[in-house]
C-alpha cells in the first residue's frame, strides 16, 4: 500500500498530492518501479517539481547504506539514499572530502547524480558526474544494470544529469578527494561592477573554488557589484597554529532553524535591500585572506535548517541559468537590469564560472551561471519568463534541479539535447515508465 | 591525542530499527559494536555500513532469544566481553491470536520476558564479577498497566520491567548500572502503516540518542519522549473500577 502525501520541492512550490512509496530495501523498491510514471526522490532538495512523480514517487531515503571504501583510491560505494553530509561526517576526519559539492550537504547521492550537480569548482574540476565511476540503475522490470563509461556507456551518460528519467539509481561509486585539513583558505575580492567580477573570475581560473555574491539591487555604474570569494583546501602546515595539531577538527556550528512559515510580508523589497546592503558592507570589511571551516564555506545556508520557510507558505522560485562565455557579459547585464527594474530583488544572487562540459543532458556549459531566488507569486513568474527569453536569446539554458515553471517550448528551443532525450525516452519506452511532474511539463 | 580502548557494546536484537539506531549512536562515539540477531546474514549490509560510517569494528553474532539452552554458549563464544549489553528484543504478536492460542501467547511471553530476562541475568552475573558494566533493557509503556488491547505483550513487558528493577537494586552497589527504557511509539518497521500521533512518536535515531545520553548520565528509567511519563502516570492513576470499563 502506498500512502498519499503532499509532495513539493525545496522551494515549496508547486505542491502536488500523490502516492509515495517508501521501500526499505531493493526488493521492496522493485515492487514500485513497474507502476508507470514513477520517479525516485532523495532528500527533496530539488527546488521545483523534479522529484514529484507523474503517477507515483519513490522515497529512496531508507536505501542509505555505505557499502565499501577503498583508502587507496578514495572510491566510496554507497546506496543512492546516502546523504552527502553523512559522507563528510564519516570521511572528513579520515582526510577525505567529496570532489564536488553543491551548496547544501543535505542532498542524496542519487539526487546529486541525477541532477549532475556542480559546486564552486566546476571551472577547474567539472561536475559531480565527473567523479562518479559507475551507477547501478533499476529498470521498470526491477532489473539492476551497472553503467559506467565502459559498461552500458549510453545508460551512464543519460543517467548522469538525466533527472531520474532513465530508471532508479540504487547505488553508485563516487571518488573522494584526499585533503589535509577541514579548512578552506578564502580570499575575498571586492568587484565594483559586473565587468570587474568577470575579470576576477577569468584571472582566477586556476584557483580550485570561486563564487561571487552579487548585490543585485545595485544599478547603473554599480550594476553587478560583487564579492568574489576564492578558495583552496588548506594544507595542514599552513593553518594558524591553534588548528595545526588537529587539522580535521572544526567548530561545531549551532543549528538555527526556522520553525514556522514566515508571514508573507517578511521578505519584501525593503528587507531584501537591507540584507543586501548589510552583506555588502560586511564583505568589504572581510576583504583579504582568511581561513574558513568547511561547513561555513560550502554550506552557509545549511546552518539555518528549513531556511526555505522564510518565504512563507507560498514558497519561492529559484532561477538558475547558464550563458555561453561570449554572451555572458551582455546577457547577465540584461538579466540584472530586468531584475532590478522589477524592484523585487533577489535575496541571494550567486554568480559562478563554469568550465567546458560535454554531456548528454547535464546543465553546465562553458560560461557564467547566475542563480536568483524570488517569492512564488505572479510577478515573479512573469519576471522569470522574461529571464527565460534573455537566456534563450543568448544561447543559454536553465537548470532543471531548480526549475518549477519553465515552459516546454523554452527548454526545447534552448537545448536541442532535450528533444533528443525525449525521443530516446519515447523509443525505449522510458517515457511512460519513469516520469516526473517536471518531465511531463517539459515534454521530456 | 590518546583514546581509551572502549569495551564493545552488544546489541541483542541488532537487526531491529531501534537496535540499529542505538548501535549507530554508540559506534559514533567510538565503541566497537556486536550486533546479535537470529539471521546475521541479513545484517551484513548494516554491519558494513556502520563500520564504514564510524570507523569502528562491527561484528555480528547469531542469537535466538527463545533458545535459552544455547545462551551460555553464546556468551562464551563472544570474542570480547561486552562492557554494555542492550536488549531491544521483543515481539508484539497479535492480541487476538494470543488470547485464542496458548502457544502464541507463550511465544509472546517468552520473547518479551523469559528470554530477555534470562540473558540479561547471565550478563549481570558476568558484570557483577568484573565489578563494572552497563545493562540496558528496552521494555515498553505497555508494561505500565495491562490493557485489553495488548495485555499479553504488556504483561510480559511488565515482567521484564520488574526484572530490570530488581537487577538494578541488586547490582547498584556492585558497579553495574541497569537502565530501563520505555520508548512509547516509535516509527519502525513494526509500526509501519499504523496511524500514530506525531507528537507521541519518536524516530529510531531519537531513541538511540536518548539511550546513549541516559547511559552517560547513569539514568535508571527513561521514557524516550517525556510526555509518555505524564501519559502513563495518568493511566496508572485511574481507579480500577473506572479503568476496567474504559477502552484505551
Amino acid at each position: 500500500m502506498m500512502k498519499t502525501s503532499e509532495l513539493m520541492g525545496w522551494g515549496r512550490y508547486p505542491r502536488r498530492p500523490g502516492p509515495l512509496g517508501q521501500p526499505r530495501d531493493e526488493r521492496q523498491l522493485s515492487a514500485y518501479v513497474g507502476l508507470g510514471g514513477v520517479v525516485a526522490r532523495g532528500n527533496g532538495r530539488a527546488y521545483g517539481d523534479a522529484a514529484i512523480g507523474a503517477a507515483a514517487t519513490v522515497d529512496m531515503r531508507a536505501l542509505n547504506r555505505m557499502i565499501s571504501f577503498d583508502p587507496e583510491t578514495g572510491v566510496l560505494v554507497a546506496e543512492a539514499g546516502v546523504i552527502l553530509g553523512d559522507v563528510i561526517d564519516a570521511y572528513l576526519p579520515r582526510g577525505w572530502f567529496p570532489y564536488v559539492t553543491p551548496g547544501t550537504k543535505f542532498v542524496s547521492l542519487g539526487g546529486a547524480i541525477a541532477s549532475d550537480v556542480h559546486g564552486k569548482n566546476h571551472h577547474s574540476e567539472g561536475s559531480f558526474g565527473a567523479f562518479v565511476d559507475w551507477v547501478d540503475v533499476m529498470d521498470a522490470e526491477g532489473q539492476v544494470q551497472r553503467a559506467s563509461r565502459h559498461e552500458n556507456p549510453d545508460l551512464f551518460a543519460w543517467t548522469v544529469g538525466g533527472m531520474g528519467l532513465t530508471g532508479v539509481i540504487v547505488r553508485a561509486a563516487i571518488r573522494l578527494r584526499p585533503i589535509e585539513s577541514a579548512w578552506i583558505k578564502q580570499e575575498t575580492i571586492v568587484a565594483k561592477n559586473l565587468q570587474a567580477a568577470i575579470e576576477t573570475f577569468e584571472s582566477a581560473k586556476s584557483t580550485t573554488y570561486s563564487v561571487a555574491w552579487i548585490d543585485c539591487l545595485a544599478s547603473g555604474a554599480d550594476l553587478g557589484r560583487s564579492l568574489v570569494m576564492l578558495g583552496e583546501h588548506a594544507g595542514a602546515a599552513e593553518l594558524p597554529h591553534q588548528h595545526r595539531l588537529r587539522p580535521f577538527d572544526s567548530p561545531v556550528r549551532g543549528k538555527k532553524s526556522v520553525p514556522f512559515d514566515a508571514p508573507g510580508f517578511a521578505l519584501n523589497s525593503l528587507t531584501v535591500k537591507a540584507f543586501n546592503a548589510l552583506y555588502w558592507r560586511k564583505g568589504q570589511r572581510a576583504q583579504g585572506t582568511s581561513y574558513v571551516d568547511w561547513d561555513s564555506y560550502f554550506y552557509p545556508l545549511d546552518a539555518v535548517l528549513g531556511w526555505n520557510r522564510i518565504y512563507g507558505r507560498r514558497g519561492f522560485l529559484q532561477y538558475q541559468c547558464v550563458l555561453p562565455l561570449s554572451a555572458s557579459k551582455v546577457g547577465l547585464t540584461e538579466m540584472l537590469q530586468e531584475t532590478a527594474r522589477t524592484g523585487q530583488g533577489s535575496f541571494l544572487a550567486v554568480l559562478k564560472r563554469f568550465g567546458a562540459q560535454d554531456s548528454k543532458f547535464s546543465f553546465p556549459m562553458e560560461g557564467y551561471t547566475l542563480a536568483l531566488d524570488f517569492p512564488a507569486n505572479a510577478r515573479s513568474l512573469a519576471l522569470l519568463d522574461r529571464l527565460d527569453a534573455i537566456t534563450v536569446a543568448h544561447g543559454g539554458r536553465v537548470y532543471l534541479a531548480k526549475d518549477a515553471r519553465t515552459a516546454a517550448t523554452t527548454l526545447h528551443c534552448a537545448d536541442p539535447r532535450a528533444t533528443a532525450y525525449a525521443q530516446m525516452r519515447e523509443e525505449t519506452g522510458l517515457s511512460t515508465q519513469f516520469a516526473s511532474a517536471q518531465s511531463e511539463r517539459l515534454l521530456l | 591525542m590518546t583514546t581509551a580502548i572502549l569495551d564493545p557494546v552488544l546489541i541483542l536484537g541488532g537487526g531491529s530499527d531501534i537496535g540499529l539506531a542505538i548501535a549507530h549512536r554508540f559506534a559514533k562515539a567510538g565503541y566497537p559494536i556486536v550486533l546479535a540477531a537470529r539471521d546475521v546474514e541479513k545484517l551484513e549490509g548494516n554491519r558494513a555500513d556502520m563500520a564504514l560510517r564510524h570507523n569502528v569494528e562491527v561484528t555480528t553474532a547469531t542469537f535466538d532469544v527463545l533458545d535459552t539452552a544455547a545462551m551460555p554458549g553464546f556468551i562464551a563464544g563472544l570474542d570480547h566481553t561486552p562492557g554494555t549489553v542492550v536488549s531491544v528484543i521483543g515481539a508484539m504478536g497479535e492480541q487476538d491470536q494470543s488470547e485464542a492460542d496458548p502457544e502464541a501467547a507463550a511465544m509472546v511471553m517468552r520473547a518479551n520476558y523469559e528470554g530477555p530476562a534470562l540473558i540479561m541475568g547471565m550478563f549481570a552475573a558476568q558484570m557483577e564479577e568484573a565489578g563494572h558494566g552497563v545493562l540496558v533493557g528496552v521494555s515498553s509503556v505497555a508494561g505500565d498497566r495491562g490493557r485489553a488491547a495488548n495485555y499479553i505483550y504488556g504483561s510480559a513487558k511488565a515482567g521484564f520491567t520488574a526484572f530490570l528493577s530488581g537487577l538494578r537494586n541488586r547490582l547498584a552497589k556492585r558497579g553495574v548500572h541497569v537502565l530501563t527504557v520505555k520508548p512509547g511509539f516509535v516509527a519502525t518497521r513494526m509500526t509501519e502503516g499504523m496511524d500514530l500521533p506525531k507528537a507521541l512518536t519518536a524516530a529510531p535515531e531519537e531513541v538511540g540518542e536518548k539511550v546513549f545520553d541516559a547511559v552517560q548520565a547513569r539514568r535508571n528509567v527513561i521514557y524516550v519522549r517525556s510526555i509518555w511519563w505524564l501519559i502513563m502516570l495518568i493511566i496508572r492513576s485511574i481507579p480500577e473500577r473506572i479503568f476496567k470499563k474504559m477502552s484505551l
